[in-house]
């Protein structure tokens, strides 16, 4: 039983995020968690997926963890290289993305995403790095998986700003701008997992082991509603920490 | 006909006060030597465009060569914040105008192939088209439905590293392509570095790697090392150590400080520059050898 719960919070949603994972998914991947959530499900149940970059990478297959998301280890190795504009429009906006990873600083209960501004754009209070490709991944790959720690100043009801949307105001207002993906399916926290309801709304619809819904809702900044199927998340596999730690991320960078 | 010269004086006859630079390189191949060279020109009042513009123009910003930034991503990759620059727009300081990449990559593609603006398809976010003009709507002739458009964005001169290019800058490039390409295509005028010069006979036995053509470049400098801290595939590796070390330097405005006046202002060029990094960078920085197999292009 302690060997069951000997994992930290990144551990967790790194195997919760590879769970999520299809073979032969093509990924748009960035650097940090969902770079080892990948590569741990191509060593588990999806040795098909294909890894492709911003930067214009496609197949990579990296043979240390890159820091950046231009690594020269992404290319060496890999399937193809091309330009950015290649990458954006014959791979993301063309439809030949399944997955786009996503993150930000704030994400709202309808899972539109800040990453630009904290308080007035004309006058930010904080500067954050804004868009690069998030935008764009978030409207056009065929889903999204947003991996981020449970805080309460991470999930505003409403965002500051919209750098990239998710379900807007909620109802068909995503589908209305007419965007060619379905936005964000699952949203991995360290305490548990949110899917969008019909409405578009986040609701609580998995608890990691040893979570309450409280806890939840405490780190939370909107009434979240708790789906009546709500689930415990399966503890990681010793195998799945092993990979992890033995062979990802020998270093703890991310873990 | 050789356009080949000295770095500092393409910086002199093609860089002015005023300019927009693009200088180029998604993570790859960024061109810090011409910066640091613009750096101790003096060179002012520049409008600084990059998709991401990393720590060469933290550096450039702090150095006080900047009246705007232009950019789609504006973080120290794979580390954090990019200090100087964020503190200059939080200050009130610096201009800034603001894109997601593809819009910026699209500004691009326009100015390279002298279109009046380009289309892409919808992203349902309007928050930052609404706080940038150059974000405009047109109707879709055929279809009838609203697209989003940018303008050209067509640099006064673009500065591009490669691994190698003959003295009248016909360029190979492999790596990361990032926006190289359309950069030179953009800009009135092209600096562009060089690993290595060679002649033409290397150029023309792999043609299909020729991304830079002669004809768009106006100055050819060789600058062996030129992207430290960023990297050039093959040649050497990204320094990652200085990347995580810049954003304890960016912290104050006097590290910066010390750090300039220390490795650009001190410094003459980028070969006293590599040889004041010393020899266990250069073992650090070492790329080992991953070769492709040659092609047949055809003896006709």
């Amino acid at each position: 039983m302690t060997d069951e719960l000997n994992y930290n919070p990144s551990e967790l949603m790194v195997v919760n995020a590879a769970r999520l994972l299809q073979d032969g998914d093509v990924v748009f991947v960035g650097v940090g968690i969902p770079n080892l959530a990948c590569n741990l499900a191509m060593r588990t149940h999806a040795p098909n997926l294909q890894m492709i970059y911003e930067a214009g990478v496609i197949g990579a297959q990296p043979s240390r963890l890159p820091l950046s998301i231009g690594d020269p280890t992404l290319v060496s190795g890999a399937l193809s290289v091309c330009s950015m504009y290649d990458i954006f429009t014959l791979y993301l906006q063309r439809g030949n993305v399944d997955v786009g990873f996503l993150g930000g600083a704030q994400i709202d209960q309808y899972g539109n995403i800040n990453a630009t501004v904290i308080g007035d754009y004309p006058n930010p209070k904080v500067r954050l790095p804004g868009s690069g490709g998030s935008m764009e991944i978030a409207a056009w790959a065929n889903r999204c998986y947003i991996i981020t720690p449970h805080q309460k100043r991470r999930f505003p009801a409403r965002v500051d700003f919209q750098t990239s949307i998710g379900f807007l105001s909620g109802g068909d207002a995503r589908k209305k701008t007419g965007v060619r993906g379905a936005g964000p399916e699952v949203i991995v926290t360290n305490l548990g997992l949110m899917q969008p309801n019909q409405d578009g709304e986040l609701v609580l619809t998995a608890l990691h082991p040893g979570v309450s819904f409280e806890q939840v809702q405490e780190n939370t900044g909107w009434d979240l509603k708790q789906s009546e199927t709500c689930t415990v998340t399966e503890p990681p596999k010793q195998e799945e920490l092993r990979i992890l730690r033995e062979e990802l991320d020998p270093g703890r960078i991310y873990i | 006909m050789t356009k080949q010269m000295s770095m500092k004086d393409a910086i002199r006859k093609y860089v002015h006060d005023g300019d927009t630079l693009y200088a180029s390189g998604f993570t790859h191949l960024i061109p810090f030597a011409a910066s640091h060279e613009i750096i101790r020109q003096g060179i002012k009042d520049l409008v600084l465009a990059r998709a991401t513009p990393d720590l060469i123009y933290d550096q450039m910003v702090a150095a006080g060569c900047a009246r705007k930034v232009v950019f789609s991503y504006m973080g120290n990759p794979g580390v954090g914040s990019l200090r100087r620059v964020r503190a200059a727009i939080e200050a009130g300081t610096l201009e800034w105008e603001e894109y997601s990449h593809f819009s910026m990559i699209s500004r691009l593609q326009a100015g390279a192939s002298g279109l009046p603006f380009m289309p892409m398809k919808a992203t349902g976010a309007s928050d930052l088209a609404d706080q940038n003009p150059n974000y405009q709507k047109v109707t879709d002739p055929y279809t009838g439905e609203a697209v989003v458009v940018v303008p050209p964005l067509k640099p006064d001169v673009a500065v591009v590293h490669v691994q190698r290019a003959d003295a009248e800058g016909n360029a190979h490039v492999w790596g990361i392509l990032g926006e190289q390409r359309l950069a030179a295509f953009a800009a009135t005028r092209v600096i562009l570095t060089a690993e290595e010069i060679v002649d033409q006979s290397v150029i023309r036995s792999d043609p299909n790697r020729t991304l830079i053509p002669g004809m768009i470049v106006d100055a050819v400098c060789h600058v062996p090392y030129c992207a430290h801290p960023s990297y050039t595939q093959g040649y050497h590796d990204r320094d990652n150590q200085f990347y995580l070390e810049w954003d304890q330097i960016s912290k104050t405005e006097e590290s910066v400080g010390e750090y300039l006046r220390e490795w650009v202002y001190d410094v003459p060029d980028r070969a006293a520059y590599w040889e004041k990094l010393g020899p266990e960078v250069h073992q650090r920085l070492t790329a080992g050898a991953r070769l492709s197999e040659p092609v047949n292009y055809g003896d006709y």
